[in-house]
This record gives C-alpha cells, structure tokens and sequence, in this order.
C-alpha cells in the first residue's frame, strides 16, 4: 500500500533528514514509528504526503509516484489520509462543527452528507456537546479529538499521527490511543509517530526505529527502545 | 458543485470578515484612509480641471477691424474663422456695441465721454472675438488673419490690429502652466495612488500572513486552491465595500465644509454640490476601487503560503 523506496533527503545546508529508507506498509497495519528528535520521524511523514520531495528515491502510495502527481491529483490524494498533529493545528476562527464540516467541504461533499456525518464523528469522539464551540474554548485533549474527528470524517484509507499525544496528560493520552486502535480495528491504516514509551509498549503493534535519518530496527510486535 | 463551492466561499468569507473583528476593522480602516486619497484625487482633478478650463476661457484674441470697414466683409472672415478646426466660437461686436461697451467702461470718467462727444462720430471699429479651443492654438489662428489681412476694400485693409501679438507671451506662459499643471496633477495623483495601493496590499498581506499556518492545514486536508483562495478574496471584497462605503459618507461632511471655500477660490466650483452632482459615479469609481484593491491585494497576497 506505501512503499519508500530507498528514499534519501539532503537539505540545501547539507544536513541529511533521510539516508536510503526502505520499508513498506500494508493496509490496515498500524504501524509506529519511533525515534528521537530529529531522527527523520517528520520528515518521513512530510515525504509521503508530498509536502517534500526526496533527495533520491521513490515513495509510492499503491502503484502511484506520490511525487510525480499533478497538483488537482495530491489534493485528492491528501483527501485519502487523515492527519492529526501534536499541535492539533483546527482552524481557531471555525467552531468544532465547522473545522470537521470544512475536511467534507474542500472534497466537495454534499451537504446533507456533511449535515448527517460531522454530527456522527462527534458522537464518536464524544465531542456532540462542544459542536458550537471554538477551539480556544475546549482543553488540549478536546482538541486533539476534534482533530481525530476532522481526520476520520471523509473516511480516509489512512490516518497519520505526528505526535498526537505531544501536548497531552496521561488520561487524555490513553483516550487517543484507545480512539486511534479503535479506528484500526475498523479497518484503516495508522501511521503513529511518537516519543512516547508507555503507548508503544502497551500497543504490542509495528514498530519501526529511526535513528539520524536511518531505519535502525523494524519489529512486527515492537517494544519501544532506542 | 461550482454553485455550492461558491455558496461555501461566499459564506465562509463572511464569517471569517465578522469574526476577525480587529483585523477586519484595522484593515477597513486602512483601505479607507486609501479610497479617501482616491476621492481627493478626483476632487482635485475636478477643481484643476475647472479652474484650467475657466482660464483658458479667459484667453481670447480680439481682431479690431478699422472703422470704414464693411458689415458683410466682417461677417465673411468671421464665418471664415468659424470654419477653422481650432476655433471654438467666434462672437462679432458691432461699431455701436462698441461704442456702447466703451462708454460703459468709461461712464465715471468724463472727460473721455466729453472728448468722444466732440468727434462727432464713432471712432471704433467693430470686433471679431475670437476663441480658440486650447490656448495652444491661438498662433494658427493668428497666421491665418495675417494671411487674410489682405482682405481690404480698394487697397486698404480692413483689419486694423490684433491683439494677439501684444498678447502673445501672456498666452504662450499660460499654455505652458496648463500643461505643466496637468503634468504635475497627473504625477501626483500617480504617486498617490501607488503609495496607497502598496500601503493597502501590506495590510492585507498582512492579514494573510497570520493565517498561514491555516492555509498550510487546508491544504493538508486537501483542499483545492480556489478553495482556499476563495474566503480570503471574499474578505477582500467585503473590506473594498465597507471601506468604499465609509469613504463616501466621510466625504460628505468634508466636501460640505469645503464646498464654499473652493466656491470663493476655485470660480464657483462648489465641491459638495459637485459631489451631490455627481455621486453615482463617484461611488462606483470609489466603491470599485475598493473591490478590486481588496480582491486583487488578496489574490497576490495569498499565493505565497499556497504551495504546501
């Protein structure tokens, strides 16, 4: 389903993000990927979604070049994956209904589908009472999952997780973790960077390690170490 | 699905002008202050226009004709002159209009009512006035007498002087200040303009630039650049026609203040009542401006923080 293909990326200062990583992931794996900072865990994320382009190599989501696509083609594409980030990144002038509304918008759903689904998602993150709010008004965890329900709405193929417990105590912390293999057993894709040991011991999925750039180890049931 | 997109954007637009309310109320300000430049701009052009056009009205050439002349051959040259491309009118002032105008010019004066009495006769010859469209061309006009001096009744010819030569480096000067002035407005107006164009899409870049990190998340989510392109330019918009709006009516009070001052200095130009005159064009020019100044700032402003 996602194959790097012994990608490699050198920035203009010479400062090696990526160095040959090979590794591919199947659908409805949920996979970690686990390193300091700076190993490349960001980098790896920004080179699948065509934010970036590889020094070297290839990244293929099924049979498609990701960066060979044309720009109408990676707005579809992007509308396939699902992103939540450590910083949860919703748009701070829409309310929680409209920052989910706006992922079904911008993949020009219709809008009984978006009057029927948004208020669905939030019933699934538990959010239905803070549909009118706005993001300033809701704690750390009710924002990352306003951001899980904004990934989740169009039903992608796979969700990726930069950090998403970053910003979170350990009970908000758990209830991610719970939410985001409860969208696994549904049948998506999780991609999941993390620093975090205690999700990825208690996970007993995919790990892979990077380290300056390089995948160091690749366990099928991983535990966290560095 | 272009209906509803454009139902969305126009929507999400105006959410966004009314949530915003400092910034949209900063940027409004500042597009106001712009469209207010403008408006000067055309009630300056307006003032300078009239007070050239009521100058070059000014300038005329008087051809004096000698007192034995004929009616019908004034008549003929006036028609003549009529027919030139460079002649706007052309007014005949008879010997005993003349006579009349001079006594009136000279009715506190007695000893030259009492000197023109004794002669017994008229002394003045009749008048061509003669007036050229632009001041510019009052030298073809003057050729062209010179070449029809010898128009003349047995020998003699029947225009006695014009005064176009004594007049002639007065004329010339004007012409030059005309054209000098219409230069100058036009640079300042220019300069003007582009300072304030740059000043307003500043504050809109502005604005844009604190929503890039949204602009980045759009488009991770996937949206297409019309798509996110489309709000901000709506906003745009929307600051155009507020700002255009507030212009207008701050100019109300200003043209009243000023219309009787520019009535007194400016040959009765009276810039409220030319503004009153002439507010549906002042409002689509202004209001107008306004609308492509805040959708084109937009439009340039975003690209920047859309290639994610």
């Amino acid at each position: 389903m996602i194959f790097f293909d012994r990608v490699s990326k050198v920035y203009p200062d010479s400062s090696v993000a990526l160095e040959n990583v090979t590794f591919s992931i199947e659908p409805k794996e949920f996979v970690s990927v686990v390193g300091q900072s700076g190993a490349g865990k960001t980098t790896l994320l920004k080179m699948f979604l065509a934010e970036e382009k590889p020094t070297e190599g290839t990244v293929f989501y099924e049979s498609t070049d990701v960066h060979k696509l044309k720009k109408q083609d990676i707005n579809d594409f992007r509308r396939k994956i699902g992103m939540i980030f450590q910083d949860f990144r919703l748009l701070p002038d829409r309310t929680v209904y409209e920052n989910i509304a706006f992922t079904m918008e911008a993949a020009g759903r219709p809008e009984d589908e978006i009057d029927s689904d948004v208020p669905h998602v939030l019933e699934l993150v538990d959010l239905a009472s803070k549909a009118w709010n706005f993001p300033k008004e809701l704690s750390g965890g009710e924002k990352q999952r306003v951001a899980i329900a904004r990934a989740l709405v169009n039903q992608p193929d796979i969700i990726i997780a930069d950090e998403p417990t970053g910003n979170l105590d350990p009970v908000n912390t758990a209830d991610i973790v719970h939410i985001l293999k409860k969208i696994n057993d549904l049948g998506t894709t999780v991609i999941l960077t993390t620093h975090n040991k205690g999700i990825i011991d208690s996970l007993g999925k995919r790990v892979i390690v990077m380290d300056r750039g390089k995948i160091i180890r690749d366990d099928k049931e991983g535990k966290y170490f560095i | 699905m272009f209906w509803t997109n454009l139902k969305r954007i126009i929507r999400t637009g105006i959410y966004n002008f009314r949530r915003n309310t400092t910034v949209s109320l900063a940027s409004v300000l500042i597009m106001t202050v712009t469209l207010l430049v403008i408006g000067f701009l055309l009630f300056g052009s307006a003032v300078l226009n009239t007070s050239l056009a009521e100058l070059r009205n000014k300038v005329d050439v008087n051809v004096t004709f000698i007192s034995t002349a004929e009616e019908a051959d004034i008549l003929a040259l006036k028609h003549s002159l009529e027919s030139l491309p460079e002649v706007s009118l052309v007014s005949y002032v008879s010997r005993d209009q003349a006579l009349e105008d001079f006594k009136a010019r000279h009715a506190n004066d007695q000893s030259i009512l009492a000197a023109l009495d004794e002669l017994n006769s008229n002394p003045l010859g009749a008048i061509l006035n003669v007036k050229a469209k632009d001041p510019s061309q009052y030298q073809g006009v003057a050729d062209f007498l010179s070449s029809k001096n010898i128009l003349s009744k047995a020998g003699v010819p029947i225009v006695d002087h014009v005064n176009f030569y004594q007049n002639k480096t007065a004329i010339d000067k004007l012409s030059r200040i005309i054209d000098a002035s219409h230069r100058l407005g036009f640079g300042i107006a220019l300069a003007f303009t582009i300072i304030s164009l740059l000043i307003a899409l500043n504050t809109l870049r502005l604005t844009i630039y604190m929503a890039k990190d949204e602009i980045a998340v759009m488009r991770l989510v996937g949206a297409s650049t019309a798509y996110i392109q489309g709000p901000f330019i709506v906003v745009g918009i929307i600051y155009g026609m507020v700002a255009g709006l507030l212009t207008l009516v701050i100019l109300l009070p200003i043209t009243y203040w000023l219309g009787g001052v520019t009535e007194n200095f400016f040959i009765g130009l009276n810039l409220f009542s030319y503004y009153i005159k002439h507010l549906f064009e002042i409002f689509l020019i202004i209001v107008g401006s306004g609308v492509l100044l805040g959708a084109v700032s937009s439009l340039f402003a975003i690209r920047r923080y859309l290639k994610v």
